[in-house]
């Protein structure tokens, strides 16, 4: 119920954008030069010539059949745009996604051992200082670092090389952003799961467990991570547009071909079709995997579809 | 009479003498922000050299005793661009935040003392809209809504950040809403306008205070990537956020393009937070989930 309504939220707002644009979204789509044909047939996809509810149901009528328009500049489909630079951003996010949590869970579970020790207190004031230090400029650092001064090659700007050509060079061109993203979540995971593993250690079963002789390691992992990963779970659903957004930043700095790339490109050439189509599948796709999460985390900790 | 003294003891019961001491660098974060926030504003009256004016003669120069921090590729003094800059930065990190505020803040406390349909009906919608990525709904709108203005800007994200801070708001206010001190003057039959103003408010103001500060360094860290992007103020006018976003394309040339607004920014943030931070626990109020 409450997937319809945001999704409805998202059509219209998205579906809206276009009448934000200043004159007649003909023309500003089209520029001034454009030829009489040109714009009858801009009409006739988008229904500019009827009342704008009935403008609403044609767009979405055009979507829901998979067609988010023509782009004018490159008269490609939006969608076909879209398919190709979507996997990259696909497989940024993974790569990062799977070093935070091989570096946030031990850690955090280290810290947890014993809160306010050195390690505990040296990992927090990293992670403080991490978290103030936006991923634009991390990258920033990391591409004057590694690719510039040390010269690592094929980490740099417009090095990018897709999948299907060498995946080795793919990942060397993927390091440095997956890094930026993965350093990102790192800090927020790090910092709820600490906080929460430090929690359940204090509750009975805990005690329990202990009084029973089970080994450190175990307790850790079978019984105190098992229900904190709820908590780690939603930190990483409520990370994920964040980091489509970071995304976005760094392959503009890198010139990677994701979305992001493409949104900002097609900004600055007002090519708006485009704008919206990107803007429409990000928002949706956001929204279906918090759902996915959500999903996730009842089967983990049953408690809480009970509730 | 006998309500004020109520309140007293409510208060004396709710905070233990056990409030640790701010310590020494949260004063050295205080002052760093004032030392920004001074530079912002007097920024036209100090002895600095024009942002704008061009310099072909000394391009990308380093750090020195002329130019503090160097020139950028236009021969632009750094040091001068990122006091300047500084003022989008701040104008719009406290611009936005009190918009979210003036808004958020008064539906959330409502909402919490309410309760019931009015409180539900107003969660749902901000929960609907927080699905909704701030970031991308921002770009969203500012690419199309054009030409861009610091104002518009400015009222974007303050718009994107109401729904956030009427959680925080909402959650804090709960936690105080049914506490002894509360309901005795609700049973003493004070009005609603007087229990919220002088019995939840003042209860809520540390974690208020807290969150605008830490807000404050959301919005501004979101500026930034805006700027990088080339969606906030338009250029020459200087940035933080657009100084980075032209270093990119001399990253090799000028190193010192690139690393000053970045540390301008970083420092910036890190002293936001920490006062953020420190008010937050020293207030000794349970960690809501920002």
């Amino acid at each position: 119920m409450l997937l319809v309504g945001i999704v409805f939220v998202i059509s219209v707002g998205s579906f809206y954008l276009i009448h934000l644009l200043p004159g007649n979204p003909a023309t500003v789509i089209l520029g001034f030069g454009a030829t009489p044909e040109a714009k009858a047939i801009l009409y006739k996809q988008l229904g500019l010539s009827k009342p704008i509810y009935l403008q609403y149901f044609v767009w979405l009528g055009n979507i829901l059949h998979g067609n988010l328009g023509v782009s004018f500049i490159s008269q490609t489909t939006v969608s076909s745009v879209v398919r190709s630079a979507l996997p990259i951003d696909a497989e940024i996010i993974i790569l990062s996604q799977i070093m935070a949590f091989a570096a946030a869970i031990p850690t955090a579970m280290r810290s947890a051992r014993k809160p306010d020790g050195i390690i505990d207190r040296v990992l927090g004031a990293t992670s403080f200082t991490l978290l103030s230090i936006p991923p634009y400029i991390l990258i920033v650092v990391l591409v004057l670092f590694i690719s510039i001064k040390l010269g690592i090659s094929g980490t740099g700007p417009s090095a990018y090389v897709s999948l299907g050509t060498d995946w080795i060079t793919n990942l060397e061109s993927l390091s440095l952003p997956a890094f930026t993203l993965a350093t990102v979540s790192f800090v927020v995971y790090y910092r709820v799961l600490r906080s929460d593993l430090i929690a359940t250690l204090q509750e009975e079963f805990i005690t329990m467990a202990r009084s029973k002789g089970i080994s450190q390691r175990r307790i850790m992992w079978r019984h105190a991570f098992r229900p904190s990963s709820v908590a780690l779970l939603g930190a990483a659903s409520v990370n994920i547009g964040g980091l489509l957004a970071a995304g976005f930043v760094v392959q503009y700095l890198l010139q990677i071909p994701g979305l992001g790339y493409t949104l900002i490109l097609a900004i600055n050439e007002s090519d708006f079709l485009v704008v919206q189509g990107i803007v429409l599948t990000v928002s949706v796709l956001v929204v279906a995997i918090n759902f996915f999460f959500d999903f996730v985390i009842n089967m983990v900790d049953p408690r809480i579809s009970r509730e | 009479m006998s309500s004020f003294s109520l309140e007293e003891a409510a208060l004396m019961v709710e905070r233990p003498e056990k409030s640790e001491p701010l310590g020494l660098f949260f004063w050295i974060c205080v002052s760093w922000i004032g030392l920004n926030v001074f530079g912002a504003i007097f920024a036209n009256v100090l002895p600095l050299p024009n942002p704008l004016t061009e310099n072909f003669n000394a391009i990308n120069v380093g750090p020195g005793l002329h130019h503090l921090f160097g020139t950028d590729d236009l021969g632009r003094d750094i040091f001068s661009r990122i006091v300047y800059g500084s003022r989008v930065s701040i104008t719009v990190g406290i611009g936005a935040i009190l918009i979210g505020f003036g808004i958020g803040a008064p539906l959330g406390m409502l909402a919490a003392y309410r309760r019931g349909r009015f409180d539900s009906f107003l969660t749902t919608i901000m929960y609907v809209l927080l699905a909704f990525p701030a970031i991308i709904a921002t770009i969203a709108v500012l690419s199309f809504w054009t030409p861009r203005s610091l104002f518009k800007i400015i009222l974007v994200i303050g718009v994107a950040s109401i729904p956030l801070v009427y959680r925080v708001i909402r959650t804090a206010t709960l936690s105080v809403a049914t506490k002894d001190y509360v309901i005795a003057a609700k049973v003493q039959g004070a009005t609603d306008r007087r229990i919220l103003m002088k019995e939840l408010l003042p209860n809520i103001a540390p974690i208020a205070v807290s969150f605008f500060l830490i807000g404050v360094a959301t919005v501004i860290t979101l500026e930034g990537a805006l700027a990088f992007l080339g969606l906030s103020v338009n250029p020459p006018t200087p940035s933080w956020g657009n100084m980075i976003n032209e270093a990119r394309t001399v990253l090799t040339e000028n190193v010192w393009l690139a690393f000053f607004p970045s540390l301008a920014l970083c420092l910036f943030l890190i002293a936001l937070n920490f006062i953020g931070d420190r008010i937050r626990s020293h207030f000794d109020v349970t960690e809501v989930k920002l």
